[in-house]
């Protein structure tokens, strides 16, 4: 289990290298890098923090991961998580902070 | 060419109460040492506060909370009958009775707290009630910040005390980016360090091996720096083991609280009742049901409706996204399929059970001016979030008033000595082994013979000593290892935090004769639990030797000082 950084869709902002709690990414020639994806602990505050959703969360093949992908879209206080399946297929499921927890 | 000499520059800071660790307990501490004090607060942060400690990811309700009808002492009676008996009366009942003062801070701090019609909290099962937890950690972070008394120092590691007399004088501390040695001093310090992950193999070793439910960057680093500091620390043996759903390693409360689902085994057949329904006993069952052929275990799903679906999938969104993203990827979500749990491997955790520093009933360590609060505070379980708020309430509130008394001089001559050493890692050209490897070892040996998931968590006095013999020769190999960087030295002294703690439970482990907690502390040699085990079991570090003593259990009502 860990993340993925889109090189591509980077912006450089260093956000991600701040808040992991691990202090687990850098900024490699101006684009995020994670050089040890096995000490990443899968918090997803990275993930939330992305300012351009470049980072994305998988589950690792040793622990049954299936190639999915998870990234989240934050709009005021929504949370728009969305999962990206091999097949290109999509679902998304909005979370609202203001909402609590019905369990 | 001759490579170049690695050196650390020292930078010498001083202020007058010294938190170490911005994880939960640690900022809260913070805040009410504001309300309490004038003096200068400075929190050491291996990380980021923003989402650093237990907290990064969200918590899925608060599950400390004495609810309408309820009593603190109804709160100690639970904690007391989970731990059959190995708590401290004192520490439980004075952090109960702060337990939903905490609450309320958090709510106006800007916590989502879900309320009724009337405006009361709604509750979940006799002790929680129901919250967003998404953002716990960045509400906390945000009021910290706010504080102009507070300075957060982030990304430096600290791994030593400055102890003289017995009496706290600061610390010693490392960049984890900078090639800095700080020498902090301070009129008084609070241990925040939170529990230690990472001693035992986990349950996925390869890639996925920090996919855990602690956070792997919680090294036990107070607990050991308590340790070598030679302050009394109590209970390690009660480990604690987490039921967790399989791979994602995520919370099983939610779905057995929150939709009722029963632990069952492969046939169907409901077990929990079986062993009973402490938490030792819940994972006790589900690895007796593995062993006697009955498992996989499940929690049992199957049945609750569509929108029950859909909404554990958004509320475990807001405290274990990976176990969503299991049931979105597979399509295999709770509804369709029962969940599948394990075992996680074992922790030191004084959060969830007892172990930790011994502290008086103001959380004062054995080392004077040295306080205790949170995950390394020791007879205090089931602290959950708002119990570690509330002892870091009671810690800052007992720093506040010391602080008056004392001056934090000390001899500036000797941290000279741990430059060199710090030096000797990072100009060390070449070692027989990496960190990684020593660590992996390390996990290997407690898994084997100190009672892992490899050994279905039991142990015996002829395992524990080979454990023994076998950590005291990594601790050996761990003297001589090569850091390439900043952050390489970290790892260094991580590792050889987890080895210090190692021996500690180690003995702890074998001091208890008698099996009081099933999987928790599992003695083959001695099956059952004894009346006569109805004491603390209590170490301390004396002339490089590691001494076990007992202690009378103490009760509340009790105010206990060293």
């Amino acid at each position: 289990m860990s993340i993925e950084i889109k090189t591509k869709q980077c912006i450089g902002c260093g956000r991600c290298c701040k808040v992991c709690p691990g202090s687990l990414i850098c900024l490699n020639g101006g684009i995020a890098e994670i050089p040890h994806p096995e000490r990443c602990w899968a918090c997803v505050s990275c993930v939330k923090e992305c300012p351009v959703q470049a980072i994305h969360m998988y589950l690792g093949e040793d622990m049954g991961g299936l190639g999915g992908r998870l990234h989240v879209l934050r709009e005021g206080t929504l949370l728009h998580w969305t999962v990206r399946k091999p097949d290109g297929s999509i679902r998304t499921l909005t979370v609202d902070s203001r909402d609590s927890n019905k369990y | 060419m001759e490579p170049q000499i690695k050196t650390l520059r020292t930078e010498f800071i001083e202020t007058d109460f010294l938190i170490i660790g911005g994880g939960t307990a640690g900022c809260y501490a913070a805040l009410i040492f504001c309300e309490q004090a004038d003096g200068r607060v400075l929190i050491a942060e291996k990380a980021n506060i923003q989402r650093s400690g237990c907290l990064a990811a969200g918590v899925n309700a608060i599950n400390a909370y004495i609810v309408p009808g309820k009593t603190p002492q109804d709160y100690v009676d639970y904690a007391r009958t989970d731990a059959d008996g190995i708590v401290r009366g004192d520490l439980l009942l004075t952090m109960a009775e702060g337990l939903n003062r905490t609450v309320e801070k958090m709510e106006s701090l800007g916590l989502t707290i879900l309320k009724d019609e009337q405006g009361r909290y709604v509750t979940r099962g006799s002790r929680n009630i129901k919250i967003n937890g998404e953002n716990i950690k960045p509400i906390l972070a945000e009021a910290v910040k706010e504080k102009p008394q507070i300075t957060v120092l982030e990304r430096i590691n600290v791994f030593e005390y400055i102890v003289e007399d017995n009496r706290i004088k600061g610390a010693y501390a490392i960049g984890v980016d900078a090639p800095v040695l700080y020498v902090i001093s301070a009129k008084a310090v609070l241990c925040a360090t939170g529990g230690a992950a990472g001693l035992y193999k986990p349950n996925h070793p390869g890639f996925s091996r920090h996919k855990m439910w602690y956070p792997p960057f919680n090294t036990g680093a107070g607990y050991a720096m308590g340790i070598r500091a030679g302050a009394e620390m109590t209970t390690f043996e009660m480990r604690f083991i987490a039921l967790r759903c399989k791979d994602t390693i995520a919370p099983t409360g939610t779905l057995a609280q929150g939709v009722g689902a029963k632990q069952i085994n492969a046939s169907g057949e409901v077990y929990e009742q079986k062993y009973g329904l402490t938490t030792s006993q819940r994972v006790h069952g589900t690895v007796m049901e593995n062993q006697e052929g009955r498992g996989p275990c499940y929690l049992r799903t199957i049945g609750i409706t569509p929108e029950q679906d859909e909404d554990l999938q958004k509320a475990y969104l807001n405290m274990a996204p990976s176990q969503t993203l299991r049931w979105l990827e597979s399509g295999k979500t709770p509804g369709i399929q029962n969940v599948e749990i394990e075992g996680t491997e074992p922790y030191i955790v004084g959060g969830h059970t007892a172990s930790g520093y011994w502290v008086d009933t103001n959380r004062e360590t054995t080392v004077k001016g040295l306080f205790a609060a949170g995950d390394v505070a020791g007879g205090c379980p089931q602290k959950y979030v708002t119990g570690a708020f509330a002892e870091g309430e009671i810690a800052a509130r007992s720093a506040a008033k010391y602080m008056n008394s004392t001056a934090g001089t000390f001899d500036r001559a000797r941290y000279e000595e741990q430059k060199r050493w710090l030096e000797g890692f990072l100009n060390c050209p070449q070692a027989s082994f990496t960190t990684d490897e020593v660590e992996e070892a390390m996990q290997a040996v407690m898994d084997e013979y100190a009672g892992g998931i490899g050994s279905h968590y039991r142990f015996s006095e002829k395992s524990l000593n080979i454990a023994a013999e076998k950590i005291r020769e990594l601790e050996q190999q761990a003297q001589t290892l090569s850091a390439g960087g900043m952050q390489e030295l970290v790892y260094i002294l991580e590792l050889q935090e987890r080895l210090t703690l190692c021996k500690s439970v180690i003995a702890h482990l074998a001091a208890r004769e008698e099996t009081r907690w099933h999987s928790f502390a599992e003695n083959v040699d001695y099956p059952d639990s004894s009346p006569k085990w109805n004491r603390y079991v209590n170490s301390r570090l004396e002339g490089g030797r590691l001494s076990i003593l007992f202690r009378p259990l103490v009760q509340e009502g009790e105010t206990y000082e060293h």
